[in-house]
């Protein structure tokens, strides 16, 4: 039998097609016996998991270092010390440029100047979480938005949807500025978009996030869809705001000024 | 055939560059890997028994591992409940790498030899490893 | 066809060995931004695209634009573009491999781009993108080859084509139109917060994208014996003059919404591009040089006398470029960053290796449409040859 070269080139191209068939089916399927995972039973679990930051209980330089050092050492967030390179989980920054459409020259004294601790809002309705093109950064089912750096691409798309300037990005290896290394938690790798997690690593050991337990009760943390947790009786006893005009429902509360009874 | 001489010297030049893996290494003998399981942790454990069986672990560890972040990052279930019915905590830095804590003999001696380079490390702090050198 | 590409005069194999060794210096630094990451780039944390991400918007709007000698050639039977139609499509097909490279070039992982496939997210608009440049290109390099094989042997392009023609019109508006969604649905960027992106980012391709065209046709004009003719030419000029002056509208539409509303976050990345913002001002006089050239652009080619003087038709082109490049290639993208959602100012400006590697990709692009543009018009020089041998 002779074939001529056009056939020859079907059939070569249509084996191909078998053999390219057979070999994604050897990979898709998953041979690893998942048998079967389960949450801790000593984690926490919210449905909304929620911060309020009550601006009234910082009162020094000290309040502001101790909440963020904390972050930081133990999430192994380098210190480039440049502003081009700089990585942040929490940071501040002042009443003004936190809250520019509260905008208002007559606000009681020392207001305007007064600095206010950042982190990322863990948004409801998460603009980062809608643009991300691979499911890097979504939402759990309790509320936090967190971050997947092994899947993230580093295209930063999530770093323009972020109202709130939440997210930073390693433009280099961050490990040679990691001052002192935290063993149990990972580093991050050049290329990819970190942020706040809100220690869900600790939660999953029960534990609060370490911000809120170094914070002598200026940060408390809990779930904002049960309505006698402790954030929520703050909230109800306290004039709070947030950024909320953009419609992302940030989970993160503010409370200014007034009686400091609650 | 027009043009045969230049076809054919084409040909010999892609095939030398196409076995040179094979005639580079001929004679060469590389040592087999060869994995130790000889950290403090491990030989202080009465059944020395990862989360799954040996055979299991040789060939699927990178499939578990993956399911593993899945489950525990994403899904934020950091319990593995293993075919033996034992529970194990997930977590690559703090449960694998407290008895695999010998990284240099035990990741990449077949990693080497396989030239495969998981980025596992370029995030995951690989324990210090001073009392197993030597 | 291809072998077409592989014979060429001296002053081609300079050109593209020229080319190679630009886009070898490219990929060097390329390398070295590979090992070292971004941060061999101006952009930070506030900042967080750059010149890459400019690029890619710009030339996006530049593969966009073949649809306007699409549109007229075959919706409207203008039958003088049928000889350069082959020029558009294969100008989209090297802007959509520049767009796709700017792309890998500010990926923080490009070992990973195969997530994008592996964990399809269609929320995203980025995942839509993907699909509408990478169709895009597939239906160019299709059409264009096809059609230019069927008009080497004197016979008219099959049937099955004509479909795929008629689709890549919508598809080459959709192209612009998800590239403008990518901005234009962000939330806590006001500058980028609105609804005329999209128009805006189509009438500033094609000007953009013509006007380059009108370049390229009177290079090839000067270059080889294909002359694609005076009134092809003078019809593209006339596409240009009108999305000019559309572009040019939409700009003063967004500038007249964020000033007379005196809504701040609206002005603010207008007052750092055009005026300076909290003593910083950067960006200032490449704007002003946008403008003044967007202004000097219109006046030549409203004007009927300047716009049918070729030179004048060039150096009105070679503005309105450069006027667009600045705006959307740069300044558009730079300038929604800035203020960051805090009012804070932090400036951006390209670094050395980051400009390499740019012009190392536009070099790639060059390539890319040399080699195309080589082999069409060595099919036209063909026809043009045995037309005046055996006629």
């Amino acid at each position: 039998m002779s074939i001529s070269r056009r056939d020859f080139l079907k059939l070569a191209g249509i084996s191909s097609l078998g053999i390219g068939f057979s070999a994604t089916d050897l990979l898709w399927k998953n041979r690893a016996e998942a048998i079967e995972y389960m949450s801790s039973p000593k984690g926490l679990t919210a449905k909304r998991w929620a911060m309020v930051v009550d601006l009234r209980k910082f009162k020094t330089e000290e309040d502001y270092n101790r909440v963020i050092d904390i972050c930081h050492r133990i999430h192994n967030v380098p210190d480039f010390g440049n502003l081009k390179d700089e990585v942040k989980w929490i940071w501040t920054d002042t009443f003004e440029h936190v809250f520019p459409f509260q905008k208002n020259e007559y606000l009681p004294e020392g207001v305007q100047e007064k600095k206010a601790v950042l982190f990322c809002n863990h948004c409801d309705n998460p603009p980062c979480v809608r643009v991300c093109p691979t499911k890097a950064t979504f939402k759990r089912k309790d509320g936090i938005v967190a971050q997947d750096y092994h899947r993230c691409i580093g295209c930063r798309f999530c770093m323009a949807a972020c109202p709130f300037g939440s997210r930073s990005f390693n433009w280099r290896d961050p490990r040679p500025f990691i001052k002192r290394l935290n063993p149990k938690f990972p580093t991050r790798t050049k290329g990819v978009v970190e942020k706040c997690n809100f220690c869900v690593e600790r939660l999953a050991e029960g534990l609060k996030p370490a911000c809120v337990e170094v914070s002598n009760g200026a940060l408390t943390f809990g779930d904002l869809s049960d309505p006698n947790s402790e954030v929520r009786k703050i909230l109800s006893t306290n004039y709070s705001i947030r950024k909320a005009e953009l419609g992302t429902r940030p989970s993160v509360f503010y409370i200014i000024g007034g009686d400091e009874d609650a | 055939m027009y043009d045969a001489g230049k076809i054919l010297i084409g040909l010999i030049i892609f095939l030398a560059f196409a076995t040179f893996p094979f005639y580079s290494n001929m004679g060469k003998a590389v040592a087999k890997p060869d994995p130790k399981l000889d950290t403090p942790v491990i030989q202080q454990m009465k059944v020395k028994q990862c989360v799954e069986s040996k055979e299991f672990m040789r060939a699927e560890h990178m499939q578990l591992l993956n399911n593993w972040r899945d489950a525990a990052l994403r899904r934020g279930e950091r319990l593995y409940k293993g075919s033996d019915g034992r529970i194990t905590e997930i977590s690559f830095q703090n449960q694998c790498l407290r008895c695999h804590s010998n990284k240099k003999k035990f990741c990449d001696e077949c990693h080497s030899y396989a030239a495969v380079k998981p980025y596992c490390w370029d995030c995951h702090i690989a324990p210090k490893e001073a009392n197993n050198e030597h | 066809m291809l072998e077409k590409a592989l014979t060429g005069s001296r002053r081609y194999w300079g050109w593209i060995f020229f080319l190679l060794a630009v886009i070898g210096v490219g990929f060097i630094f390329y390398l070295r931004q590979f090992a070292y990451g971004l941060g061999i780039t101006g952009m930070s944390r506030d900042v967080s695209w750059g010149l890459y991400i400019g690029q890619f918007t710009f030339l996006v709007g530049v593969a966009a634009s073949a649809v306007m000698l699409v549109i007229p050639y075959y919706l409207h039977d203008f039958k003088k573009f049928g000889k350069i139609l082959i020029l558009g499509e294969f100008l989209a097909v090297a802007a959509v491999v520049m767009c796709m490279l700017f792309i890998m070039a500010d990926m923080g992982q490009p070992m990973r781009v195969m997530n994008l496939v592996l964990h399809p997210t269609p929320n995203s608009v980025m995942f839509w993108d993907a699909i509408v440049l990478n169709g895009y290109l597939l239906l160019n390099i299709i059409i264009g080859w096809t059609t230019l094989g069927a008009d080497r042997k004197e016979l008219p392009p099959p049937a099955w084509v004509k479909p795929l023609i008629y689709l890549s019109i919508p598809w080459a508006i959709s192209i612009h139109t998800v590239t403008a969604f990518l901005y234009a649905g962000l939330p806590g960027r006001p500058f980028w917060l609105s609804a005329i992106m999209a128009a805006r980012f189509l009438a500033s391709a094609f000007a953009a994208g013509p006007a380059l065209l009108i370049i390229l046709a009177l290079i090839v004009r000067k270059l080889t014996k294909f002359d694609p003719g005076k009134e092809p030419i003078q019809a593209l000029g006339k596409i240009v003059t009108y999305a000019m002056i559309a572009s040019t509208f939409f700009l003063i539409l967004e500038v007249f919404t964020a000033f007379y509303s005196q809504i701040p976050g609206h002005m603010a990345s207008f007052e750092y591009l055009y005026a300076g913002l909290d003593g910083f001002g950067k960006l200032v006089p490449l704007m002003w040089l946008s403008t003044i050239l967007a202004v000097v652009a219109i006046i030549l080619l409203v004007n009927p006398n300047t716009r049918k003087n070729e030179s004048i038709l060039a150096f009105a082109c070679i503005t309105v470029f450069i006027s667009l490049w600045i705006d959307k290639g740069f300044g558009l993208i730079v300038g929604g960053f800035v203020p960051n959602p805090f009012e804070r100012v932090t400036e951006y400006w390209p670094t050395m290796p980051e400009t390499i590697i740019t012009i190392g990709v536009w070099a790639i692009g060059l390539l890319v449409l040399t080699v195309l543009y080589k082999v069409a018009i060595s099919v036209r020089e063909a026809q043009i040859d045995s037309g005046s041998n055996t006629h």
